[in-house]
């Protein structure tokens, strides 16, 4: 059987039919399962602040000490009707997220994410 | 968008047009970016006083500290600030990495502890704040996560966003790296350590929160 690390790609479909608590959860369950998960669509800011307050309550020694998150820097939609009628004008990007302890980013910027996968 | 949630941030956006002079400010960023450093420096100038120890184990901040009350003048107008140096953000905090700097197991374990309510109690000011400095460590790459969700966080609240470029002491920093990565903000290159050109970001304080 081949070994390897599991990694999961989740569609901005699959996504949008979660609410933020169900997002936080999915991504923590799964990371902590040693899986790499990419998401088309990444977090609101608001869910990547509850990623890390969730996160921190679970690092624990020996066991979890948190996960490794890079996401391109949002996107902004400057249409006037959007803005005039409330309409969210931030666009999240593409967002990788793994445990601490086998995803190591090399390198990042504004289009390019280079990472290191390793076995737990 | 909940409706509660955009009046909210229209209701900051009037609070900026009346040009409040009493501003609540966080001082936010990645551990060992000299956040402390800065909230010294800046209380020190203003008040005479200091804020925190800071030490280059990260992490040596581990509970939000706030400094009421600190007027800044500049330029014949002046702006008063609550402070808030909160510890720093990280997604990942690993007791063995406080270990390599010579801490026992013991203390390295608590530190570890501390260190992420201290990174909850930091997302948690977010919600109570007027304004934030940013601060990134000019020799490091500018695109961590925490620099992003914390940039992330203030545009979508609408709130004014300063960064400061610390450690420009240093050969290897770069400014203008972290200004390509951010452009939409205003940036100040400072030494929070030395002081150097730390009367720009007051400037830049003053006409941001003032």
């Amino acid at each position: 059987m081949m070994k390897g690390i599991q990694m999961d790609l989740i569609s901005e479909d699959k996504l949008d039919g979660m609410t933020s608590m169900e997002k936080v959860r999915l991504i923590l369950d799964e990371v902590r399962n040693g899986k790499i998960l990419i998401l088309e669509k990444g977090l609101t800011p608001n869910e990547q602040t509850k990623l890390i307050e969730l996160t921190m309550t679970e690092i624990a020694p020996d066991d979890f000490s948190g996960i490794e998150i890079e996401s391109y820097p949002v996107k902004h939609d400057n249409n006037i009707l959007g803005k005039l009628f409330g309409k969210n004008t931030v666009k999240t990007r593409l967002t990788v997220i793994g445990p601490a302890d086998q995803l190591k980013t090399i390198k990042k910027d504004r289009d390019l994410i280079s990472a290191l996968v390793s076995a737990p | 968008m909940g409706i509660i949630k955009r009046l909210r941030q229209n209701f900051n956006w009037i609070k900026r047009l009346f040009k409040k002079k009493k501003a609540r400010i966080g001082i936010y960023g990645p551990p060992n970016a000299g956040k402390t450093t800065l909230a010294n420096r800046i209380v020190r100038d203003w008040t005479g006083d200091a804020m925190g120890s800071v030490s280059h184990i990260p992490h040596e901040t581990r509970r939000a500290r706030r400094r009421e009350g600190v007027t800044i003048e500049c330029n014949g107008s002046s702006v008063t600030l609550d402070i808030i140096d909160t510890p720093g953000l990280a997604t990942k905090i690993d007791f063995h990495d406080f270990m390599s700097f010579g801490l026992t197991e013991e203390e390295s374990k608590r530190r570890a502890k501390e260190a992420t309510e201290g990174v909850i109690e930091a997302v948690k000011w977010l919600d109570d704040l007027d304004g934030v400095i940013l601060v990134m460590d000019a020799t490091e790459d500018p695109y961590t996560q925490v620099n992003v969700t914390v940039i992330g966080n203030m545009e979508a609240r609408k709130l004014p966003l300063l960064i400061a470029a610390n450690k420009i002491d240093l050969p290897t920093s770069s400014p203008a790296r972290i200004h390509s990565a951010f452009p939409q903000h205003p940036l100040v290159p400072i030494s929070a350590l030395e002081g150097q050109n730390i009367d720009a970001l007051y400037q830049q304080i003053a006409a941001h929160f003032g």
